[in-house]
């Protein structure tokens, strides 16, 4: 544990905005990483460099920079690749998570799903891997169903396979962004992949924090962001099974992801270009890449250990303050949970919690966390969630304590 | 941090005047807050333009719901024209603490539910923008 803090205290040294203090001149307790990572120097060169060394539209150009800037953007998706053990060729390159399941849900959905069939999602999920299908099904007349959680946001999966009858489509996330809940992915596929149904996964919050394999997890769709995993904001991605991709109609139309246009008739190029009309963002692509390169250097194995360790000594910590009022949501401790912590403190309601944080320079995030139909099956309101990444360490934690502690003194709680 | 949350805040936070309904209700709206799921309702009784009576119900954080506390005291026997007139400066005033933008909403979300409660009423209310709450962030 020690040894594993350490060393994130020289990561954090890493990433510039982590040094500076906050208008109160407070240390910065950055633990809102789940919302959106902080990035580190080596990100932050690779865009400034790529922009001043190499940049140029790519795929078209026949000169040097031109070749130069599509090495680095095709380099990258190599590297996104790669690091979940796909072909680029299914890499698309989209703005973020939410793109990439409109993606999906525009093109796979509208050309497989008739009226009677259905789409299983779970109650977990962030709206962006929601609202897609609410449109698709009142679309297509496709039925939405939902895999249940229990009261510590951890899904039932005994009724899993009657639930899977009809389903073409299974749509969860991998780790909830608002409870830390780790969905058993090698458990659900199989069973849904057995009943026919195509497997879409939100990763936006496991490919930052956990090696994530998408051949040996074995599903047809994942989803993740570049700006939740040390990358720049506005790139993100799509990994779809190659044979599913070529079968799917294109997305976005127009420039670049044609072969040939006449015109009455296009042809469209090959995946994964067939989903990326128009100029993409190549220089954000590009520095992706160096937030993967930076994240294999450092080991999604260590990531993951260090993110657990902090967890639990975090969960342990506010236990001391339960007596005060404080409630911890999400799967029991001992439980394999990512690092995101859903609390609320006494009668302190998240907003005013987040608040008075902020003034002791923890910054922590308050609300119904883009899943408002949990927070209202759970009954809160809103929580105050604090979450982990590679460059967050115990000081962090006795930080994010004692202004917990100053905030019970400010509201009188007992 | 000792003065961020003042005393009279917690106060109306936690005792909020004149919460609850009115058993007769001339006007009222909802309305609520998305970012942090704050609701708040007013409801109005009036009798020759005034406000004779009212009640707020809902629930939020401390700023929401003290901002609308403080409101309710400050109304009753006011003319409509002038709580459908009453300036955002007025909340903020009542709070008395630094808002930061994002927690503007909050601060203010009552005054935009007692203002539609009452504009509701006024007929022939001139079309603008008495409530405050255009271009907004969400
Ligand atoms: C689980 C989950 N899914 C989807 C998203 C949406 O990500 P983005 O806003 O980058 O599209 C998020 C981000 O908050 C998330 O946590």
């Amino acid at each position: 544990m020690i040894a594993v803090d350490e060393r994130a205290e020289r990561i954090a040294h890493d990433f510039p905005i982590l040094a500076r203090r906050t208008s109160r001149g407070k240390r910065l307790a950055f633990l809102d990483s789940a919302a959106s990572s902080q990035k580190p120097r080596a990100v932050l060169d690779a865009l400034v460099n790529f922009y001043e060394r190499d940049y140029a539209n790519i795929h078209r150009g026949v000169y040097e920079l031109a070749e130069r800037a599509t090495n680095a953007f095709e380099g990258a998706r190599e590297k996104v690749a790669g690091f979940i053990n796909a072909e680029p060729a299914e890499i698309v390159w989209t703005r973020n998570t939410t793109e990439a399941i409109n993606l999906v849900s525009f093109s796979w959905g509208m050309q497989n799903l008739r009226p009677g069939d259905a789409i299983l999602t779970s109650q977990l999920e962030h709206h962006s891997n929601l609202v897609p299908w609410q449109l698709l099904a009142a679309k297509t007349g496709a039925e939405l169903r939902f895999i249940e959680v229990d009261e510590f946001g951890i899904h039932r999966l005994d009724d899993l396979d009657r639930k899977l009858e009809g389903v073409k489509l299974v749509a969860v996330s991998h780790v909830s962004n608002s409870l830390g809940t780790i969905l058993p992915l090698a458990e659900i596929v199989p069973r849904a992949h057995a009943a026919g149904a195509v497997v879409l996964v939100d990763a936006a919050q496991s490919v930052p924090h956990m090696e994530v394999d998408v051949r040996a997890l074995d599903v047809d769709f994942l989803a993740a962001s570049g700006h939740k995993m040390c990358g720049p904001t506005g790139i993100g991605f799509l990994y779809g099974k190659r044979a599913l991709l070529e079968a799917m109609p294109p997305f976005l139309t127009g420039g670049d992801m044609i072969k040939s246009v006449g015109y009455e008739q296009t042809t469209f190029n090959e995946i994964p270009w067939k989903f990326e009309a128009g100029t993409s963002n190549i220089a954000d692509a590009v520095a992706l890449g160096a937030a993967v390169d930076y994240l294999q250097e450092i080991g999604m194995g260590w990531i993951r250990d260090h993110e657990r360790s902090l967890t639990a000594y975090a969960l342990e910590r506010l236990r001391e303050l339960e007596p005060r009022g404080l409630a911890v949501y999400g799967p029991p401790a001992g439980t394999e949970r990512g690092g995101i912590i859903s609390f609320n403190f006494g009668d302190i309601h998240a907003h005013d919690l987040a608040s008075l944080l902020d003034v002791e320079g923890v910054a922590v995030r308050a609300g119904h966390h883009c899943t408002m139909p949990l927070m209202e099956k759970m009954g809160w309101p809103a929580t105050a969630r604090a979450s982990f990444y590679l460059y967050n360490t115990e000081e962090d934690v006795e930080q994010l304590i004692s202004a917990l502690h100053k905030a019970a003194q400010i509201f009188k709680l007992a | 941090m000792e003065d961020f949350y003042k005393e009279y805040i917690l106060d109306h936070y936690r005792n909020p005047r004149n919460f609850g309904h009115l058993e007769r209700v001339d006007a009222s709206a909802e309305d609520l807050n998305p970012l942090c799921g704050d609701k708040i309702k007013f409801e109005l009784e009036i009798e020759d333009g005034r406000v004779k009576d009212v009640r707020f119900s809902g629930k939020g954080c401390a700023i929401s719901q003290a901002s609308a506390s403080m409101l309710t005291e400050e109304i009753k026997g006011q003319k409509l024209e002038d709580v459908a007139r009453l300036p955002i400066s007025k909340v903020l005033e009542n709070i008395g603490i630094g808002i930061s933008p994002t927690r503007m909403k909050c601060a203010t979300l009552g005054l935009k539910v007692l203002k539609s409660a009452a504009l509701g009423e006024i007929a022939g209310w001139p079309d603008e923008d008495v409530t405050g709450t255009t271009a907004s962030r969400p």
